[in-house]
């Protein structure tokens, strides 16, 4: 019970601070998914990304930033095994069940539906 | 608007950009934080309820149980945008709804839908990634800076 406690409250700080870029920041959504990206990727270089995983489960791993982090993370392990190729290699690793997800589910939603108005 | 563009504007213009900034109305921060944390908590509740039912019932570790996850989480997204549903979520929850791997979803999902008008190559295929290239286009450059900066770190001997 516990972790769904520390999930929500770490996932609901990580999108008030994307609300506060919005707000206060004057950025439009798209530069705010950027920025978030961004900070994930850095957050993963400093070594700050997987602890935050460990203590909050899906709290860090289910916004934006992770797919930064995911990013970051999955060059930098290649490239630790197979030399400086490996960032190019190992970039979308991790990432690759996200991005495929969201063009194949998007492309068979656009086949199926139509828009309205 | 920057102080740059500020000062090309006219005399006039600028009167008037400081008489709509007077009126613009302001913005209720904190209830937009309140209801942005709200939503992202929940979107990551659910979240967690998904990780702990592959956790159970298949082969994943704590580490690689993110993947699937966020493939299903798209996948729910994907299904309320095309019902219509996600844009009311987004409508009152802001960058709760955005901020999360649902947003990254409904905004591929919502431009392929919104563009097949204008045909299935041109339109959906290259529409798509509207939105959600930017996000995946800085996340892949830092992360390539990164990942090049700690392997010349690393082969320097450092750290």
């Amino acid at each position: 019970m516990e972790a769904y406690l520390t999930a929500f409250v770490v996932g609901g700080l990580i999108c008030v601070i994307g609300q506060l870029l919005m707000d206060v920041g004057k950025l439009t959504p798209a530069h705010t998914m950027s920025t978030l990206v961004v900070a994930g990727a850095v957050l993963a270089g400093l070594g700050l990304y997987e602890p935050l995983i460990d203590f909050a489960g899906a709290g860090a791993t289910v916004p934006i930033t992770s797919f930064g982090n995911s990013l970051a993370h999955g060059a930098m392990a290649e490239a630790e095994s197979t030399g400086i190729v490996g960032i190019l290699t190992g970039i979308f690793e991790v990432t690759s069940a996200g991005i495929s997800a969201a063009i194949i589910f998007g492309f068979i939603a656009s086949l199926l539906v139509r828009a309205k108005g | 608007m920057s102080n740059k563009m500020k000062k090309k504007l006219t005399p006039v213009q600028q009167e008037y950009q400081a008489f709509a900034k007077e009126r613009e109305p302001a913005r209720p921060v904190a209830v937009n934080s309140l209801r942005a944390f709200l939503v992202g908590g929940a979107i990551c509740v659910i979240g967690q309820g998904i990780s702990s039912y592959f956790l159970w019932n298949f082969n994943f570790t704590e580490k690689t149980v993110g993947n699937p996850t966020v493939a299903v989480l798209i996948l729910i997204a994907v299904i309320l945008t095309a019902t219509g549903i996600y844009d009311h979520i987004a409508q009152w929850a802001g960058a709760g709804s955005a901020v999360p791997v649902t947003g990254f979803a409904n905004s591929i999902a919502s431009a392929a839908i919104e563009h097949r008008s204008e045909g299935f190559v041109l339109g959906v295929g290259g529409n798509m990634f509207k939105l959600a290239g930017a996000v995946i286009i800085y996340g892949v450059f830092a992360a390539f800076v990164i990942a090049l900066l700690k392997s010349i770190i690393t082969m320097l001997g450092g750290v």
